[in-house]
C-alpha cells in the first residue's frame, strides 16, 4: 500500500452508525459540502427504526415502532416524503385499558376525551393546556444545542437568555407553575388534578415509558414535558407504512441523495487516533478509513470506552462515563397472530391505534418494584399497536402483527434472561389475554426482545431506548456527561451524535442535527 | 478477631517498632497514614546532623505501597503519570506525578519497576480510588500492599560504607533509582539507591519477619558509622534543603482540595520537566498543554531569608510595605548545612523569577510576645543543598 494511504483523509467526515440520528447527522454535513462515509455494522441502516421479519411472512418496527418525535421540519427539510417516507396513520388515537372493559379514549384533542368523571372531564382541558404551553416555552431546550455554563462564547449565554426570556414570556403564573413541578414526579402531579385511574395512568405512562423510573420517581415531570415538547412540532403518534424500517430507508436515500456514502455490514472496530486528534476509524475486518472527523452515534460507552479506549482519555472522564446510568427496563414483544384480535370493548375503529395497559398510577408503581430488585413485572405495562391494520402489507393476507413495548424487564435479571424468557414471555401473553381473550389460541409465533436482546441486535450498551438515562443528571447541558455535552468530545475530531446526546432518544432526529451543526461550525 | 472496627482501633505499628520506641528517648510518636512512627528520638538537630554527616536508619514503613500488574500495567501506568514509563527499565524506580482531569496534582511517588509486567508504586497519601478508577479499561491488577513490606530508609555519607560492612555486597556499584537483591544472613533485601534527603542513602523492603533481624544487624554494623535512627522532623529539614514538596504541605491533592483553584498543577510546583507532552495521552495533559500555552499563573520557588527566623506560613509581599500580597510560604526551616534560612513559597506571577526580591511577613513569639518582621527574601534556584555524594557511582566510603 503506498504510504500516503495511512494518512490521507479520504472523507472529511466519518459517521459511526447508520441509525437515524447517524443518517441525519450525515445528510446535514453532506449537504454543506462535506464528504461523508457512513458505516453501519448491520446488514441493513436503520439502527432501532428498522422493519425486520419476525416469522415467515410476518414483519414489525423491531424496536421503535412509533413516530412522534420527529419534528415535521426535519421531515419536511431532508424531503423525507420524497424519499418514499409515507404515514400508515397519523394522530393516532390511545386507548387506555381497564380491566372492567369500560376503556378510556385519550384523544389527541383533550374535547374528544371520552369517559371520564365530571371532575376530571372539567380538569382535563385545563391541564393539557397548560403542560402544552410549558412544553412550548421549553422548546428551545429540545430544540436546540444546549449552551456551555462559564464560557465568554455569546452564543452561549444567548441561549441561556433566549430559554430564560421564554420562560419568564409564561407569565407569572405559569413559570411559577413550570418551576414548581419540572422536579417533581408524575404521580403527584397528577393526584393533584385528577381522580380517574385510568387517566391518571395513561398520562403517566407516557411519563415513564422508555425510562428507568417509576410515576413516583423524581424527573418524570420532566420526562413528561419533554415528550409533550417534542410533540409541539411533530406528527403526534404515528405509523410509518412499511414499518419504521421505511423512516430509515427514506432517510438514507435522502443521506445519499445529498451526497453521503453509506456502507453496512462495516462494523467499527476502533477510531484511530493520531497526534491527538481522531482520524478515522479500522473497520472489524481490518480495513482503515481516513477522516478528518469522526462522528458517533454510539451510545457514549461504546464510543468512549469500545471504540475509543482508556489510555486516549483522562480517567476522572472514564469513571464519569462507566457510571453513566444506561440500563434498559423496556423490552419488545411481537405476536404473529391468525387473525386479527378482539379486545374487549374496544371498537374496531380503535383497535388500529395506541393501546395502553396501565389501568392506575399504582399499577405501574407496581409494575416498576419488581424491577429496582432485578425482576420483571409480575403486572406489567404495555403499549400496544396492531401495525397490520393499517399496513396490511406487514403480514401475509388476513394475518395481524401486534407490537408491544413492555415494561419492566430490567436488563440485569437477577434470574437471567436465559432462563426466565419463555416465562416471561407466557406471562406477558397472559395480561394481554386478560384483555383480549382468545389471543393466545391465534399465536403461531412470538418474539421477546429483552434489553439484553437490544443491546445486542442494536448495539446500545444497556439496552436503554435513549442510550443513557434521561434524567437532571444526564439532561441538557450535561447530557450525556460532563466534558461530552454539546456534541463535543475532549478528543479533538470527535463527535457524538446519538441518543445519548442532548435531547435524547427516540426516533426524533434532532441530535443527529445539532451535531452536525456543532461539527460545522468548529470548522468553519 | 477484634469486634472493634479497624477505625477504631488504635493505630497500627510497624514491624521497627518494638526497636524505634527503645530508642525513642522523647516517646514522640505521630500518626502517618494508619501507623504511629516516631517523630523525633532524641533532638531534631543530632538526628539531622547524622543525615549529612554520618548514616541513619528512618522507618518507611507506613509509605503506601500498591502491587501493579498485569500486560497492560505499562500502559496503565504510562496513563496515570505525566513522565513517560515506557522508557523505565527493569530493577529502576522512576520519581513521578500525578494529575486529574484539571492537569491539578493529585499526588506524588515512585514507581519501581520489579520485573517485565510488575511494578510497585509508592505514595504519600493513600489513593487506592484513583487508582482503580484509572484502570477502567486497561489490563491491570492493583493491589494494596503496604501492610506486607517493610522499609527502612537509610539514609547519609557512610550508608554506603555501613551497608557493605552489613553485607551488602556490591551495594556501592548501585546507581541512583536502581534496584538490587541482596540476602543477609538469610534475610532477603529489596534496595533502591532511592531517598527523600538529598544525600547518598538508599530504601530497603524487606519481608515484615525480617524486619527487626535486619534493624539489629544494620544498628550493629552502623556502631563505628555514627548510626542513629531519626525521625520525622530531622527528615523534614532534609527535604526542604533538597528542595523535596510534601503532600498537605506544599500542595493540597487535588482530589481533597473543596475550594477550587486551591489545587496545584505540576507546572506551578515547578515539575515541568516530570511532564512529557510527547508521550501520548496522560490524565490531565489536555488540561495541561492549555496551562502551558497561558503560562503559569504561580509557581513554587526556592527563597532565601534575611535573618534566621523561618518564615512559617508567612504571607509575601512584592514591596516592604506590604500593599502587594504575592503568595505565601509553604515549608520554612534554617538550613543547618547551608547555613541560611530557606523556605519553599509559592508566589504569583510575575513576581517568581530566580533573583526577584520579595518581603515575608515573619511573626515572631519571643515568650508569648509577638512580633512583627518584614523581612526581605530572594527568589533562588532549588535545591538549596544537593552534594555530588548523592550521584557519584560508585559510591564512597566516608
Amino acid at each position: 500500500m503506498a504510504k500516503a494511504d495511512t494518512t490521507t483523509p479520504a472523507y472529511d467526515c466519518i459517521v459511526i452508525g447508520g441509525g437515524h440520528n447517524g443518517l441525519v447527522c450525515a445528510t446535514y454535513l453532506a449537504k454543506s459540502g462535506r464528504s461523508v462515509q457512513v458505516l453501519e455494522a448491520a446488514d441493513q441502516v436503520g439502527g432501532a427504526a428498522v422493519t425486520r421479519e419476525f416469522a415467515p411472512g410476518y414483519r414489525v418496527s423491531a424496536c421503535a415502532h412509533l413516530l412522534h418525535l420527529m419534528p415535521r421540519a426535519m421531515i419536511r427539510e431532508l424531503g423525507l416524503e420524497a424519499q418514499g417516507l409515507a404515514l400508515a396513520q397519523d394522530a393516532m388515537a390511545t386507548t387506555a385499558l381497564s380491566p372492567t372493559g369500560t376503556h378510556l379514549s385519550v384523544g389527541v384533542d383533550p374535547v374528544a376525551t371520552s369517559g371520564l368523571s365530571r371532575a376530571d372531564a372539567a380538569a382535563y382541558p385545563p391541564y393539557v393546556a397548560r403542560l402544552a404551553r410549558l412544553a412550548r416555552a421549553l422548546r428551545p431546550v429540545l430544540e436546540n444545542m444546549p449552551p456551555r455554563l462559564g464560557t465568554d462564547a455569546w452564543s452561549d449565554r444567548l441561549a441561556l437568555m433566549r430559554l430564560a426570556w421564554k420562560v419568564r414570556r409564561l407569565g407569572r403564573r405559569d413559570m411559577r407553575e413550570l418551576l414548581r413541578i419540572i422536579g417533581m414526579n408524575v404521580f403527584d402531579l397528577l393526584e393533584e388534578h385528577f381522580e380517574t385511574p385510568l387517566l391518571k395512568g395513561a398520562l403517566g405512562f407516557d411519563a415513564v415509558l422508555g425510562t428507568n423510573f417509576g410515576p413516583r420517581s423524581p424527573g418524570t415531570v420532566l420526562t413528561l414535558l419533554y415528550r409533550l415538547a417534542a410533540h409541539e412540532e411533530s406528527s403526534h403518534l404515528a405509523q410509518p407504512l412499511g414499518g419504521m424500517g421505511s423512516l430509515s430507508d427514506a432517510l438514507a436515500k435522502a443521506a445519499s441523495a445529498a451526497g453521503a456514502s453509506i456502507r453496512s455490514g462495516a462494523a467499527v472496530a476502533r477510531i484511530i487516533v493520531r497526534e491527538d486528534r481522531a482520524q478515522g476509524v479500522v473497520l472489524e475486518s481490518g480495513e482503515s478509513i481516513n477522516a478528518a472527523v469522526v462522528v458517533s452515534s454510539c451510545d457514549p460507552k461504546t464510543t468512549f470506552l469500545g471504540l475509543l479506549g482508556s489510555e486516549h482519555l483522562d480517567a476522572g472522564f472514564v469513571r464519569r462515563v462507566s457510571h453513566l446510568r444506561s440500563r434498559g427496563l423496556a423490552a419488545k414483544l411481537h405476536l404473529a397472530l391468525d387473525r386479527i384480535p378482539t379486545f374487549t370493548g374496544v371498537a374496531p375503529a380503535a383497535l388500529g391505534g395506541r393501546l395502553l395497559i396501565a389501568p392506575s398510577l399504582e399499577y405501574i408503581e407496581h409494575a416498576y418494584n419488581h424491577a429496582k430488585y432485578g425482576e420483571y413485572s409480575q403486572e406489567p405495562i404495555f403499549e400496544i399497536t396492531i401495525p397490520t391494520i393499517h399496513d396490511a402489507a406487514l403480514a401475509p393476507p388476513g394475518k395481524h402483527v401486534l407490537s408491544a413495548v413492555v415494561q419492566y424487564a430490567p436488563y440485569s435479571l437477577k434470574a437471567g434472561w436465559e432462563e426466565e424468557r419463555e416465562h416471561f414471555t407466557a406471562l406477558a401473553i397472559g395480561v394481554i389475554e386478560r384483555y383480549a381473550p382468545g389471543l393466545r389460541a391465534s399465536i403461531s409465533r412470538a418474539e421477546l426482545l429483552t434489553p439484553l436482546d437490544i443491546e445486542r441486535e442494536f448495539r446500545i450498551t444497556g439496552g436503554h431506548w435513549h442510550h443513557v438515562e434521561l434524567a437532571f443528571d444526564q439532561f441538557f447541558m450535561v447530557r450525556p456527561l460532563p466534558g461530552a455535552a454539546q456534541y463535543q468530545t475532549p478528543l479533538t475530531g470527535l463527535y457524538l451524535c446519538g441518543a445519548g446526546s442532548h435531547p435524547g432518544g427516540g426516533v426524533m432526529g434532532i441530535a443527529g442535527r445539532n451535531a452536525a451543526e456543532r461539527v460545522l461550525k468548529r470548522a468553519a | 478477631m477484634s469486634s472493634v472496627p479497624h477505625f477504631l482501633q488504635p493505630l497500627l505499628k510497624t514491624p521497627f517498632h518494638e526497636r524505634s520506641r527503645a530508642f525513642c528517648q522523647q516517646d514522640s510518636f505521630i500518626p502517618w497514614s494508619g501507623y504511629t512512627t516516631v517523630d523525633v528520638f532524641s533532638s531534631v538537630e543530632q538526628e539531622y546532623f547524622a543525615i549529612r554527616n554520618a548514616t541513619t536508619l528512618y522507618d518507611l514503613t507506613p509509605m503506601v505501597k500498591y502491587r501493579v500488574a498485569g500486560a497492560g500495567a505499562a500502559a496503565y501506568l504510562n496513563r496515570l503519570v505525566t513522565r513517560d514509563v515506557r522508557k523505565l527499565k527493569p530493577n529502576r524506580v522512576a520519581y513521578c506525578v500525578w494529575c486529574n482531569d484539571a492537569g491539578h496534582l493529585i499526588d506524588d511517588g515512585t514507581i519501581f519497576r520489579l520485573g517485565e509486567s510488575e511494578y510497585r508504586l509508592c505514595t504519600g497519601e493513600r489513593q487506592l480510588d484513583w487508582l482503580l478508577a484509572s484502570a477502567i479499561g486497561f489490563d491491570v491488577e492493583i493491589s494494596e500492599v503496604t501492610e506486607q513490606i517493610a522499609a527502612l530508609s537509610v539514609q547519609g555519607p557512610t550508608s554506603c560504607a555501613m551497608l557493605k560492612d552489613f553485607g551488602m555486597q556490591g551495594i556501592e556499584a548501585l546507581r541512583p533509582f536502581e534496584i538490587a537483591q541482596f540476602e543477609v544472613g538469610g534475610n532477603a533485601i529489596m534496595a533502591s539507591r532511592t531517598g527523600f534527603t538529598g544525600d547518598l542513602g538508599y530504601e530497603l523492603w524487606m519481608d515484615l519477619d525480617r524486619a527487626e533481624a535486619v534493624w539489629d544487624g544494620l544498628m550493629a554494623a552502623g556502631r563505628s558509622r555514627g548510626i542513629r535512627p531519626i525521625g520525622s522532623q530531622a527528615l523534614n529539614v532534609a527535604r526542604i534543603e533538597a528542595g523535596f514538596i510534601m503532600p498537605n504541605v506544599d500542595f493540597v491533592s487535588a482530589e481533597r482540595t473543596v475550594h477550587g483553584g486551591r489545587d496545584r498543577s505540576p507546572l506551578e510546583l515547578g515539575l515541568a520537566w516530570l511532564v512529557d507532552f510527547k508521550k501520548g495521552h496522560f490524565t490531565g495533559r489536555r488540561a495541561l498543554l492549555e496551562e502551558e500555552l497561558r503560562g503559569p499563573q504561580r509557581r513554587l520557588v526556592g527563597l532565601d531569608i534575611a535573618g534566621n527566623k523561618p518564615p512559617h506560613n508567612a504571607l509575601l509581599y512584592a514591596e516592604h510595605a506590604g500593599r502587594r500580597e504575592i503568595g505565601s510560604v509553604t515549608s520554612a526551616v534554617w538550613s543547618p548545612t547551608c547555613k541560611s534560612n530557606i523556605a519553599l513559597a509559592m508566589i504569583n506571577a510575575p513576581h517568581f523569577a530566580t533573583g526577584t526580591e520579595v518581603w515575608a511577613d515573619i511573626y515572631l513569639n519571643r515568650e508569648l510576645v509577638w512580633e512583627r518582621r518584614m523581612s526581605h527574601a530572594r527568589v533562588v534556584e532549588k535545591p538549596f543543598y544537593a552534594p555530588e555524594r548523592r550521584r557519584a557511582t560508585p559510591a564512597a566510603d566516608y
